[in-house]
């Protein structure tokens, strides 16, 4: 019995990941990122309505919801993603330590520093592994070759991917399997060490192996991160996540304890949606 | 009903395909094959045929030369141009004859006519001798003579003789041009310098005593380094005109040819085949090495190449960053809108406006506008003799850079717009600024594109003619853009180029007839040269690709 669960689990100890129910509250937390009042508008279109939340540190937040449920859109407002938009108006506030940061005086690409993403799709530049990792501290101006290849070599091993890759530094990283891409992108987010780490459906298009070697990377990084994940799948969300906050149609519904919100959901909603009534 | 299932199986269509293809295949291997057996034709070493030929006249006289080309004329023709036939063929076939001897002659060529010809022959010891002057000679060695004096020697010794004495001459043709070329070209380099130092010491009204001293002092020097030069000119002058050597025609006339005269001599019925194949090589290498002679009907097109291929070089170097920076303005950071549209397609009209347009603005613009403040700005001491303010080869690449400025753009708005979103966002949520994420990323997956553009680019300047006569091109420079001294590149010089050559020699030259084999060889060679310029960035633009495969998939 122990036998089978550890094959199929690749020897992740899934229930041994998990608090005991209603341990934790998000009152008792430290506060890495907090949202007030958030509207956001595409052109004419109000997409996000009246969000207020916060962010726990050093935890896995997850968003659940329908699709386009503006899960997504919520979490490409904190390292300003949406900037990026033709159209898109943002009202409201998101405060980093609090520090605003849509406040005119922040600089973005420092922001973005700060707050990494991984995207649904892997997206490796076509450059070598080595400078795919490289990439962010180049962009820094570190050139030392020492110290990138300290850097280098602590993000993939963060990554998990180090033992893999370290013999093919410099093959192209499109030359490399999804799954492994994408453990790479997680890799360069990490190598300039930001305070946030913002997944977007990072296992969406992984088969799932890789999947599960994401789900066990994530809950290794939470150590020292915050993340925040956006997801379509309830039981990934539940597998690796301290909160979850569940959205619906622009709006959030509840935000909890993942426990809590899985097991005795305080809303309606929440209740039809996890049960898989709707969405 | 046959029919129309016929037509509805989409036979039709693919027979279609099939013969558009096939067109255009034949069309151009038939442009190709065309302007090859014209071209390389040329440079065989054909025999000479020796003949006695009665004219419309009656007149009877020898004849000997090259056969350049045969074709059927019809009897009408040729009786009305009072020729006298007997027989009754419809057609008659008329010969191209090059006689040479143009100084003896008069022309090169003559038309003979197939029933006027009688013993026909290959003399063994009939002798073509490519001189500096007049064309080539055609006749035989009659002796060979020193300072004015014939030589006694015997008939097998007379040969040995004319060879070495041919090699001497030669030698000493070299080094004279060499003397030419740099020695003397150094010296008048110096003092031209001096003369414009002292003109911007006038115009600073700083020519004091001691500045005059000076300068004359330097000249001195230069003066004296010139006197001696000039006297070993006149030495080697002297040593070269030693000897000559006496020719007599197919109609015994005697012509006297002094060595310092020839190029080179062969006897082209005696050779062998391996020997006729040593010359054809050595010939093609000639044209293609050698600089052109008696008004570029003769002799190579090394200048020409030379110029067409450093034209385009510094065109791709100044069209290239123009175009990508003004794409990327466009696509990246300008607000799409009307304005853009607008610009888009004032840029795409560009490349639609005839290429002389271009050569006019050039004129206005660069040379006389641009290239006449520079000189006021910078070069004063040198005029009123221009330096930037006259045709030059920077201002044709310039012009042509703008030509194929539409080109580039198109093809490097056409690249970025290609490059996933995905790839962006992932530079930006690294934290690169927009445009360290244009600058080491974008730009560098987009260079397949703009390699494509600057491919397309390459092949439309290393054509283009009509606009380079009025801004650089010329039918004879008398030093290339490019060479030992000092700053090097010369971009105020005026060059020559391959398509201007082909215009000349085609149309502008004295010996229309000599010279259209060299016009089919010219071309064969801008083809080539298009060719090459194309192959290589393709060359680029692969390796490229594959290092930037990202896009396939």
């Amino acid at each position: 019995m122990t036998e089978t669960s550890e094959t199929r689990t690749h020897g992740i100890d899934f229930d041994a990941l998990k608090r005991p129910f209603g341990a934790s509250d998000l009152s008792s937390e430290e506060i890495a990122l907090e949202v007030k009042n958030l509207d956001l508008h595409y052109g004419s279109s109000q997409a996000l309505y009246d969000i207020n939340m916060v962010i726990p540190k050093n935890r896995v937040t997850a968003f659940i919801g329908p699709s386009g449920c503006g899960k997504s859109t919520l979490l490409r407002c904190f390292n300003r993603m949406n900037d990026l938009v033709d159209g898109c108006q943002i009202k409201g506030e998101i405060k980093l330590h609090d520090e605003d940061i849509y406040n005119k005086q922040v600089n973005v690409a420092n922001l973005r520093r700060r707050i990494g993403m991984v995207f649904q799709k892997p997206n490796p530049f076509p450059k070598s592994i080595y400078e795919n990792v490289a990439y962010g501290l180049r962009i820094q101006g570190v050139n030392d070759k020492r110290k990138l290849d300290e850097a280098v070599e602590k993000a993939l091993r963060s990554a998990a991917l180090w033992d893999e890759m370290k013999d093919r530094l410099n093959d192209n990283a499109l030359g490399i399997s999804g799954g492994q891409q994408q453990r790479l992108v997680i890799a360069r987010a990490i190598a300039i060490e930001p305070e946030v780490m913002l997944l977007d459906e990072p296992a969406s298009a992984l088969d799932p192996i890789s999947t599960l070697k994401i789900e066990e990377l994530i809950y290794e990084l939470k150590q020292n991160y915050t993340i925040i994940i956006v997801t379509h799948n309830m039981q990934q969300a539940a597998r690796v996540s301290d909160y979850t906050a569940f959205m619906y149609m622009g709006k959030l519904i509840e935000h909890a304890d993942t426990n809590k919100l899985f097991t005795n959901p305080s809303e309606k909603q929440t209740e039809d949606y996890i049960t898989g009534r709707y969405g | 009903m046959k029919l129309q299932v016929w037509f509805k199986s989409g036979n039709p269509w693919v027979w279609l395909n099939a013969a558009a293809v096939s067109a255009s295949l034949i069309m151009v291997f038939g442009l190709l094959g065309l302007i090859m057996v014209k071209g390389l034709g040329f440079f065989w070493p054909s025999d000479l045929q020796k003949m006695d030929y009665t004219d419309k006249h009656g007149q009877q006289i020898r004849l000997m030369g090259e056969i350049w080309g045969e074709e059927d004329v019809p009897r009408a023709i040729l009786l009305e141009n009072d020729y006298k036939l007997t027989g009754d063929d419809e057609f008659i076939t008329r010969y191209t004859l090059k006689t040479g001897n143009r100084d003896v002659y008069g022309v090169d060529f003559r038309l003979i006519i197939q029933p006027g010809i009688k013993n026909m022959s290959k003399p063994e010891d009939a002798l073509v001798v490519v001189r500096r002057e007049w064309g080539n000679f055609y006749g035989f060695l009659v002796s060979i003579k020193e300072n004015g004096v014939v030589l006694n020697l015997s008939e097998d010794a007379l040969w040995a003789e004319f060879e070495q004495r041919k090699e001497r001459a030669l030698d000493l043709h070299d080094k004279i041009v060499e003397i030419q070329k740099s020695d003397i070209g150094d010296v008048n380099h110096e003092i031209e310098k001096l003369r414009l130092q002292t003109r911007r010491y006038e115009l600073d009204n700083d020519l004091t005593v001691e500045h005059q001293a000076e300068l004359d002092a330097i000249r001195k020097i230069f003066d004296l380094r010139y006197a001696e030069i000039q006297k070993r000119l006149n030495d080697l002058n002297q040593k070269i005109i030693r000897d000559s050597f006496m020719v007599r025609t197919a109609q015994d006339q005697l012509r006297e040819i002094s060595f310092d005269k020839v190029v080179k001599v062969y006897q082209p019925n005696q050779m062998s085949l391996p020997s006729k194949l040593v010359s054809y090589f050595a010939n093609i290498w000639e044209f293609v090495s050698d600089e052109p002679r008696e008004a570029n009907t003769e002799g190579g097109v090394f200048p020409a190449i030379f110029g067409t291929v450093m034209m385009v070089i510094i065109m791709a170097i100044m069209v290239t960053p123009l175009g990508v920076i003004a794409a990327v303005y466009l696509r990246e950071y300008a607000k799409q809108g009307p304005l853009t549209r607008t610009i888009r397609i004032a840029v795409n009209n560009l490349a639609g406006v005839p290429s002389i347009v271009y050569g006019v603005f050039g004129l206005g613009f660069f040379v006389y506008f641009l290239g006449g403040n520079i000189d006021r700005l910078f070069f004063s001491e040198g005029l009123p003799a221009p330096t930037f303010g006259t045709p030059g080869i920077m201002w044709s690449s310039l012009t042509l850079a703008i030509l194929t400025l539409p080109v580039v753009i198109v093809a490097t708005e056409e690249g970025l717009s290609r490059i996933p979103k995905s790839i962006r966002e992932g530079s930006l949520a690294l934290g690169a600024t927009k445009f360290e994420t244009l600058w080491r990323t974008i730009i560098p997956m987009s260079s397949p594109a703009i390699m494509t553009g600057l491919i397309l680019a390459v092949a439309r300047a290393a054509g283009e003619v009509a606009p380079l006569m009025l801004v650089g091109v010329v039918k004879l420079a008398p030093s290339l853009p490019l060479d030992g001294t000092a700053p090097f590149i010369h971009l105020d010089r005026k060059f020559m180029h391959l398509g201007f050559h082909i215009y000349d020699v085609g149309f502008q030259s004295p010996n229309v007839e000599a010279a259209r084999p060299l016009v089919y060889a010219t071309s064969l060679l801008l083809v080539l040269v298009i060719v090459a310029l194309n192959m290589v960035a393709i060359y680029i633009r692969n390796r490229l690709r594959e290092k930037y495969r990202a896009l396939e998939s």
